[in-house]
């Protein structure tokens, strides 16, 4: 491969956790997040284990794995996981508790991209909380980097990654040189345990914190949320004892 | 291979013994006892009680309620009614005393000591119809429910209200409510929570002359005469039917942490154990352990990525829950950390998720079912003291290959012998996994199994009670005048003896 080395970018968000059911808070501004549990977005941990992948089946070609996340000071826990699972270091771009859209990340993210002089950047294709997905394809654009979205596969074969992409009915294969941008689907892998003594040696990695002003970066909403609200309950089944009640039932409903 | 999570929520097939042997086939030397047979007018006056639909009489959906979970014991039951309120079942029982006719209480048909199915034509009155929520306090977190609500709905149910079951078990997705009470369950929290004597407040029961005794109290304090409730606590079906249950729900951790730890040996179990007691107190949940037998037979069954890379002989698992996440944290990071310095712990990993935090608990949770896949099981549910608790293990299977039970190949009929259990409470399950049900297996392992539990006091059923299969070793753990006084209280509740009979002692 003519790269002599890989620096990668996990960009990663803190989100509810995806076992948990979401609930409007009572002013239907957004959802209830006091007492609920965070974790990762589970397609950032797929980034990062898929960063983490490439290292192990590359010897020796990634030379650094940065970790980012941009979200409330809270964020520096999935930080210290992805650490312990095998980044090399991170940074927390401190934006609060405020939801921060696409374009204003991808900014960020471009920043840090530009003083890393990264070359790849592994992302999830979509943040499970607004389900925007539009992240890494806005950096593609900032960056103008040849983008490879919904990545089931990667792969790295002479001076070019080879991704497979999931898409309707099939599978497509797409190639590109670096520096690119791959943003990862559920299938790409399964993310590992964090294990004790990682644990441990991911203390003494570093977190380095910013401001989204030091990066010269304003996060103002282009969007104001007017409402959010739960789907509507489905109605409760009745049980029919015979095939004409049946029929009847669906007839009073007007289905047949 | 499947997936274990389906494989919990719904009833599977437990063992893959094609055909169950009638228990009365396996067991010849049990008689019937003299109860009527039931007649064409005894269903109609069911039916006229719980209404067509709540009689089963056909074939293949009496498969279900005749057969114990394990596949060890087979009914021949002809019907099964399921009343829908304490006043039917009330009715029903009633017509069953006069007329003499034998019935088996029946929740979610998990019990694992054959308890819950007929032995001979015992009629099965199945609670699975009642099942409702009768309120909820959430100030005091007071639970009232019909006795058939399936564990894990009430558990949902209170968990949309902050609070919590104090009972956690394997068989969640299927078991009721009721079932739990008449089996004293114990399960994976009780080392947070407490047992049922403590958490029950009071019990709706529909005694064997059919009358309904209600002593469902919501009071915590409540010292006026004999606490009756406790009787039927662990009665497994032989006082009366459990239709309602009123029990005292704690609020719901906000915060929950599983670890999943490798240790060299029973020793560094024990003391991980002390450990954990020391650094973690008020917020350790469950701690559980099993050894790396267990760990291989899940592995077998399942596609459950592994959760430590390497072999260690054995795996702890704990449960951290309480009410502030930072600080839950903070705890159990030094308590790991210093556990790993002083190597009582040799490798482990901590759960970052929800889904992970599950998929630790799996692989705990799972070894039940995995130790039937393969044909079927031998169950002992032990409590001895804890510094003896795993030599069981170590000589049972030195005793199966003595006598070249146990092997890799098809000729020999064990599988494996594998120990894991609630540590926290003492408590062993020894499973003795076999490819088929053979009677040289269980003369090898019984009387000797009991015979060393009541060497070292213990009990020979720590927590799935007597049933069918212990009830003639009772006399292991219990003395003559016990077990006469127990025989004595059941004859003044039952005189006709047709609760649940043939069980118990
Ligand atoms: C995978 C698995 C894991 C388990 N883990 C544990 C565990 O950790 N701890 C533990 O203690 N047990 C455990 N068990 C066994 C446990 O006893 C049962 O799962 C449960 O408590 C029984 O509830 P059930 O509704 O299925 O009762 P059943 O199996 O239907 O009945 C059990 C006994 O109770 C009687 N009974 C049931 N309902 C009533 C009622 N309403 N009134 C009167 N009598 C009634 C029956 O006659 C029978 O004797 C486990 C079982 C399985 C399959």
């Amino acid at each position: 491969m003519s790269v002599k080395s890989l620096r990668i970018l996990v960009p990663v968000k803190r989100v509810i956790d995806y076992a948990i059911k979401p609930r409007v808070n009572k002013t239907q501004t957004g959802v209830e997040t006091t007492g609920v549990k965070f974790s990762i977005n589970p397609f950032c941990d797929i980034a990062v284990e898929e960063a983490i992948r490439i290292r192990e089946g590359t010897k020796g070609l990634v030379e650094n794995i940065h970790v980012v996340s941009a979200g409330p000071t809270k964020a520096q826990d999935i930080l210290r996981q992805a650490l312990a699972k095998g980044a090399d270091n991170s940074t927390l771009i401190e934006t609060g508790d405020k939801e921060v859209e696409p374009l204003s990340v991808a900014k960020l993210l471009q920043k840090v991209i530009e003083e890393d002089n990264s070359n790849l950047v592994i992302l999830g294709k979509q943040a499970i909380d607004d389900d925007s997905g539009q992240t890494g394809q806005i950096l593609a654009g900032l960056l103008n980097w040849p983008q490879a979205t919904n990545a089931s596969k990667v792969e790295f074969k002479d001076d070019k990654v080879f991704v497979t992409r999931e898409i309707d009915g099939g599978s497509e294969t797409v190639s590109a040189s670096l520096p690119m941008i791959i943003t990862t689907d559920l299938r790409l892998n399964e993310p590992r345990y964090v294990t004790l003594p990682n644990i441990m040696k991911a203390k003494k990695k570093p977190l380095k914190k910013v401001k989204p002003a030091d990066l010269n970066i304003d996060i103002a909403s282009r969007l104001e949320t007017i409402k959010v609200e739960e789907p509507a309950k489905r109605e409760a089944g009745i049980k029919v004892g015979t095939v004409d009640e049946l029929i009847e039932k669906l007839k009073a409903s007007g289905s047949l | 291979m499947v997936s274990p999570i389906s494989v919990l929520g719904a009833r599977v097939q437990y063992s893959s013994v094609a055909n169950v042997q009638l228990t009365s086939e396996t067991y010849p030397e049990i008689q019937r006892g003299d109860y009527a047979k039931l007649t064409d007018e005894d269903i109609a006056h069911f039916k006229a009680i719980v209404s067509e639909s709540g009689v089963v009489t056909d074939a293949d959906d009496l498969v279900f309620y005749n057969e114990d979970w394990m596949r060890k014991y087979r009914g021949m039951s002809s019907i099964v009614l399921k009343p829908k309120t304490t006043e039917q079942v009330s009715q029903i029982v009633q017509y069953c005393n006069e007329k003499k006719l034998a019935v088996v209480p029946q929740g979610g048909n998990t019990g694992l000591v054959g308890g819950s199915v007929p032995v001979f034509d015992e009629i099965v009155l199945s609670l699975a119809n009642m099942n409702s929520v009768r309120s909820f306090d959430p100030v005091s977190g007071i639970l009232v429910a019909d006795a058939g609500v399936i564990l894990e709905v009430a558990d949902q149910y209170l968990a949309e209200r902050g609070h919590i079951f104090p009972l956690d078990l394997g068989a969640k997705g299927s078991c009721h409510i009721g079932g739990n009470v008449a089996t004293n369950a114990g399960g994976l929290r009780l080392l947070r929570y407490g047992s049922l004597h403590g958490t029950v407040l009071g019990l709706e029961v529909v005694l064997p002359n059919g009358k309904i005794l209600n002593a469902l109290s919501s009071l915590r304090k409540d010292n006026t005469g004999y606490d009756l409730k406790q009787l039927f606590i662990g009665s497994e079906g032989t006082l009366g039917v459990i239709t309602g249950i009123s029990i005292l729900c704690p609020q719901r951790p906000k915060a929950t942490n599983v670890a999943f730890l490798g240790v060299e040996s029973y020793e560094a179990v024990q003391k991980a154990f002390v450990h954990a007691k020391a650094e973690l107190s008020e917020i350790l949940s469950a701690f559980e352990f099993m050894d790396n037998k267990s760990l291989k037979l899940v592995q077998d069954h399942s596609d459950l990525a592994r959760p430590l890379e390497d072999e260690y002989p054995f795996y702890v698992l704990i449960e951290t829950s309480g009410s502030n996440k930072d600080h839950d944290d903070a705890k159990l990071e030094s308590f790991l950390e210093n556990a790993m310095e002083s190597e009582v712990v040799l490798d482990g990993v901590v759960s970052q998720d929800e889904t992970q935090l599950k998929n630790l608990w799996m692989w705990r949770e799972f070894i039940a079912e995995a130790s039937g896949k393969g044909g079927g099981v031998y169950k002992y549910d032990v409590s001895v003291p804890l510094k003896d608790l795993y030599s069981l293990v170590e000589d049972v299977t030195a005793r199966l290959n003595e006598h070249n039970l146990i092997g890799d190949s098809d000729e020999f009929p064990v599988i494996d012998s594998v120990g894991y259990g609630h540590l926290g409470d003492g408590n062993l399950h020894l499973n003795v996994a076999v490819r088929r049900y053979e009677k040289k297996v269980e003369k090898v392992l019984e009387p000797f199994v009991y015979e060393w539990i009541s060497k070292r006091s213990g009990s020979i059923s720590a927590e799935h009670g007597l049933g069918f299969a212990k009830k003639n070793y009772i006399g292991y753990s219990k003395d003559q005048d016990s077990i006469d006084l127990m025989k004595a209280i059941k004859s003044q509740f039952d005189p006709n003896h047709i609760m649940n009979p043939y069980k118990y002692f």
